[in-house]
C-alpha cells in the first residue's frame, strides 16, 4: 500500500496526509467482512464532510447503518423506498433552497446498483433531467446482494447469482454513460480499490453545482466468491484489467484518472481471465464470455482513445 | 436447495422443503411457465427457485426491473395464453397496487404470491406478519373485489398455490396468496402429490368473427378468453368497457361492469371459501385465526376442553371475499362468541364484527412478529370467556 500511495503522490493526486480525520461511520458496522462498501462510504463520507444529509434506499448500506438503538452513521440520514432515491433527494434540495442553505449543506443519494440501474433510474433520471443540484453515488457490487445475490441489471456477462443459475447471458448496463447522456455537470466512476481517487472525486464533486453522478465499483466477498482479505486486490484486478476504467467527465470534457491512465497502452493491461478466475462467481464461464470480455475490453478503451484524441 | 428431490421425488414420498420451494414447486404442478419477479426479502427463494426450474420445463423466468414491471409481465403472459405468476412482499405489493386493478379489469388469470412481513414500509423484512391482510384486498383503487387464499403450512403452501392457480383460471382473475415470512422461510415434510384437477380457463364461445372480449353466455359472468396472436382479435384496456372491450363511459356501462366483475366474485363465495373447522356443534365460543398464526389454536383448545369449556376453531384457508356464510353457519350454530386470533392491530375482526348481532365479537389482535402460542392463546381465550 505504502508504494502505491506514495506513488499516488508523485503524480499529483491527492495526498494520504489531506485526508482528514474525523470519522462519519463509527466502527463496528454490520458490514460483511472485507465488504468494499465499508471503506467508499467512509472515504465518501470524509470527503463530504459534516455538511451532508444522505438518502439512502434500501440496500446494503442500510444494513450498515445498524439497528437495536445503534447507528453507525453520524449524519443525517433519511431512507427513503427503493424506487425513489432521486425523488427524495429532489424534494430535501428544493427545501434547502427555500431556506437558502442549498450551498451550504450537500444533498447526497447513495445507493446500490439494484436501487440505480433497475428500480431506481427512472426516479434517478427525473431528477438529472430536472438538474437536481445533489450527488447521487452508486456503489455496485454487481447484483442484489442485501437480499441473497439476485442478478441486478449491472451484473457482469457470465456471472452465477441465485437468479441466474447458469451465469447471467446479458452484459453490465453502462450506467455512467445513461448519465452522461442526460447532460449533467459531472460523470465519474471510481472503485474501492483506489479510496484516494475516490477521496478527490467526492470532493471535486462537492464543490459542482448541479446533478453529479458517481459510479463506485464494489467488491463483494460473498456475492464474488472470493476471499475477504482479497477484497482490495480483487478491486484492482478490475482496474489492471481495464474492465473498470477510473475517468471523469466534468461539464462534458473527458480526463482519464490516474490509476487507469497508462491502461491506454493495451500491453500494460492484464488479461481480464486474471480477474473472472479470481471469482467463484464467473467459474462456469465459457470461453466464448472470456473473449466477448475482451472485444469489451478493447472497445471500450479504443472509444476512450478516441474521446481524448477529439476533444 | 431441495432442487434435487424434487426432481426425483415419486410424488408419494414426503420430502423436507420450505414454503417458498414448495409454493414454487405447486404453481409448477398447476401448469404455472412463466414467473416474473424482482428480489425482496422474505420472497426471494420463490424467484430463484423458478429461475433454475422453469428452464427445466421449457417455461419462462425474467428477473425484472421492479414490481410494477414484476406483475405487468405475469397479465401480458396470461394474455398471451400462459398460466403466470409472481411473488413479493408487503412493499413490492404496495408497487403492484395499480397492476392488481389491471388484472382484475382485464380479467387476466395470474397468482401473487404474497409472503407478508412487519410493515408499514420497509418494517420487518426478515420476520412474519398478518398485517397485509388489508392490502391483499384493498390494494388496488376502484370497486372491486379479489380472491385471497391463506396457507397455514408448508403442505398448505403447495397445495394452495395449485389452488390460486386454479381459481384464478376459473374465474378468469389475480388471485392472491398471501403467506408470511415464516412459512416461507420454515421446512416441513411436504408431499407433491399430483391427485388433483388442473382447471383451464375457459376457451371463445364463438367463432372469430363473432368474438367479443368480454361477452358473458354464463351464469357464472366469465367471459371465454381468447389467446393473443390467434385468430380472435380483442381489443382490451384498463378503462371502464363493453363487451367488446372499447371505452365506454356512460354511468350505466360502468355499472354493468363494475357489477359484473364484483359479482363473478361474491356469487362464487361457496366455490371459493375453503376453511377447516373443529368443535363448532357443540361451543359456546369459538375461535377464528388463518395464516402461520393459526397453527397453536388447536392446542389451546383441546386444553380449554379438557378444562370443561365448550371451545371450538375455525381457520380460514382463504381470507377474501370474506366467508358470510361462514359467519352465519356460526350464528345458526348458536354460539355466542366469536375470538379473533391474528398478527395485527384488528383486521379481520373487522368484518366478523359485521355480525355481532348473532353473537359477540372480541379478539386477540397483536401487531407483532411472533405467531401466538398455544399456552399464550389459551391464557388470552380464558381472559376472554
Amino acid at each position: 500500500m505504502n508504494r502505491n500511495f506514495s506513488r499516488e503522490v508523485e503524480n499529483n493526486m491527492v495526498n494520504v496526509l489531506e485526508i482528514v480525520e474525523d470519522e462519519y461511520i463509527h466502527p463496528g458496522t454490520r458490514m460483511c467482512a472485507g465488504c468494499a462498501m465499508s471503506l467508499i462510504y467512509r472515504f465518501a463520507l470524509k470527503a463530504l464532510g459534516p455538511k451532508t444529509i444522505l438518502t439512502v434506499p434500501a440496500s446494503c448500506l442500510t444494513v450498515l447503518h445498524g439497528m437495536q438503538g445503534f447507528c453507525t452513521t453520524k449524519l443525517s440520514v433519511l431512507h427513503t423506498p427503493f424506487a425513489t432515491t432521486g425523488a427524495s433527494a429532489s424534494g430535501i434540495v428544493a427545501s434547502l433552497e427555500e431556506k437558502g442553505l442549498a450551498d451550504e449543506i450537500c444533498v447526497v443519494a447513495f445507493a446500490g446498483d439494484g436501487g440505480t440501474t433497475d428500480i431506481g433510474i427512472q426516479a434517478l433520471s427525473g431528477a438529472a433531467e430536472r438538474g437536481t443540484n445533489f450527488i447521487y453515488a452508486c456503489y455496485d457490487n454487481e447484483a442484489y446482494m442485501n437480499t441473497g445475490v439476485q442478478r441486478s441489471g449491472s451484473t457482469p456477462l457470465g456471472a452465477f447469482t441465485a437468479t441466474t443459475p447458469g451465469g447471467k447471458t446479458r452484459p453490465k448496463k453502462n450506467m455512467p454513460k445513461i448519465l452522461e447522456a442526460h447532460g449533467i455537470s459531472y460523470v465519474a466512476t471510481a472503485n474501492g480499490s483506489y479510496p484516494l481517487d475516490l477521496y478527490e472525486k467526492f470532493k471535486k464533486a462537492r464543490d459542482i453545482k448541479g446533478t453529479r453522478y458517481i459510479h463506485i465499483l464494489s467488491a463483494c466477498p460473498p456475492g464474488w466468491g472470493y476471499d475477504p482479505k482479497d477484497t482490495i486486490r480483487i478491486g484492482r484486478l478490475a482496474n489492471d484489467t481495464g474492465f473498470w476504467p477510473l475517468y471523469e467527465i466534468s461539464n462534458g470534457k473527458f480526463a482519464l484518472s490516474q490509476p487507469s491512465k497508462k491502461f491506454l497502452d493495451p500491453a500494460k493491461r492484464k488479461d481480464i481471465e486474471q480477474y473472472l478466475s479470481a471469482q467463484k462467481r464467473f467459474s462456469n464461464i465459457s470461453k466464448q464470455d472470456i473473449e466477448t470480455y475482451r472485444n469489451y475490453i478493447r472497445d471500450q478503451w479504443n472509444e476512450i482513445k478516441r474521446r481524448l484524441e477529439n476533444q | 436447495m431441495s432442487l434435487k428431490l424434487s426432481k426425483n421425488n415419486p410424488h408419494n414420498k414426503a420430502i423436507l422443503t420450505t414454503g417458498n420451494y414448495a409454493c414454487a414447486e405447486g404453481a409448477i404442478a398447476a401448469g404455472c411457465l412463466l414467473f416474473a419477479g424482482y428480489p425482496i426479502t422474505p420472497s426471494s427463494e420463490i424467484a430463484a427457485y423458478m429461475s433454475r426450474r422453469l428452464p427445466e420445463i421449457n417455461g419462462t423466468f425474467i428477473q425484472m426491473e421492479d414490481e410494477l414491471a414484476s406483475i405487468a409481465c405475469c397479465i401480458g403472459a396470461s394474455y398471451a395464453g400462459k398460466k403466470a405468476m409472481t411473488a413479493t412482499s408487503g412493499p413490492g405489493l404496495s408497487l403492484m397496487a395499480e397492476n392488481i386493478g389491471l388484472g382484475v379489469m382485464l380479467e387476466a388469470p395470474l397468482v401473487i404470491v404474497t409472503i407478508m412481513r412487519g410493515g408499514p414500509s420497509t418494517g420487518q423484512p426478515t420476520n412474519a406478519s398478518q398485517s397485509d391482510v388489508y392490502q391483499v384486498r384493498y390494494a388496488s383503487h376502484g370497486d372491486y373485489q379479489i380472491i385471497v387464499l391463506a396457507p397455514s403450512t408448508v403442505q398448505e403452501m403447495y397445495d394452495l398455490t395449485i389452488r390460486a392457480f386454479n381459481l384464478a383460471e376459473k374465474y378468469r382473475t389475480p388471485v392472491i396468496v398471501a403467506s408470511d415470512g415464516f412459512l416461507g422461510q420454515m421446512m416441513e415434510p411436504v408431499y407433491y402429490h399430483s391427485n388433483f384437477e388442473k382447471v383451464e380457463r375457459k376457451k371463445p364461445q364463438v367463432p372469430p368473427e363473432k368474438y367479443k372480449p368480454f361477452e358473458v353466455f354464463d351464469d357464472d359472468l366469465v367471459p371465454g378468453m381468447a389467446v393473443a396472436g390467434t385468430d380472435y382479435h380483442f381489443y382490451v384496456t384498463g378503462l371502464t368497457h363493453d363487451i367488446e372491450g372499447t371505452p365506454e363511459m356512460t354511468p350505466e356501462g360502468g355499472e354493468t361492469l363494475i357489477k359484473r366483475l364484483c359479482d363473478k366474485i361474491t356469487r362464487a363465495r361457496p366455490d371459493i371459501n375453503d376453511w377447516e373447522e373443529k368443535y363448532i356443534d357443540d361451543s359456546d365460543t369459538v375461535v377464528l385465526a388463518y395464516g402461520i398464526n393459526a397453527r397453536g389454536v388447536p392446542e389451546a383448545i383441546e386444553q380449554a376442553r379438557q378444562q370443561g369449556h365448550k371451545m371450538g376453531y375455525v381457520r380460514l384457508k382463504s381470507l377474501w371475499p370474506f366467508p358470510d356464510e361462514l359467519m352465519e353457519k356460526l350464528g345458526r350454530q348458536g354460539i355466542s362468541k366469536l375470538i379473533v386470533s391474528e398478527m395485527n392491530y384488528g383486521m379481520l375482526i373487522r368484518e366478523t364484527q359485521r355480525f355481532q348481532h348473532l353473537f359477540e365479537v372480541s379478539g386477540i389482535t397483536i401487531p407483532t412478529t411472533i405467531p401466538f402460542s398455544p399456552k399464550f392463546i389459551y391464557k388470552k381465550m380464558m381472559e376472554e370467556i
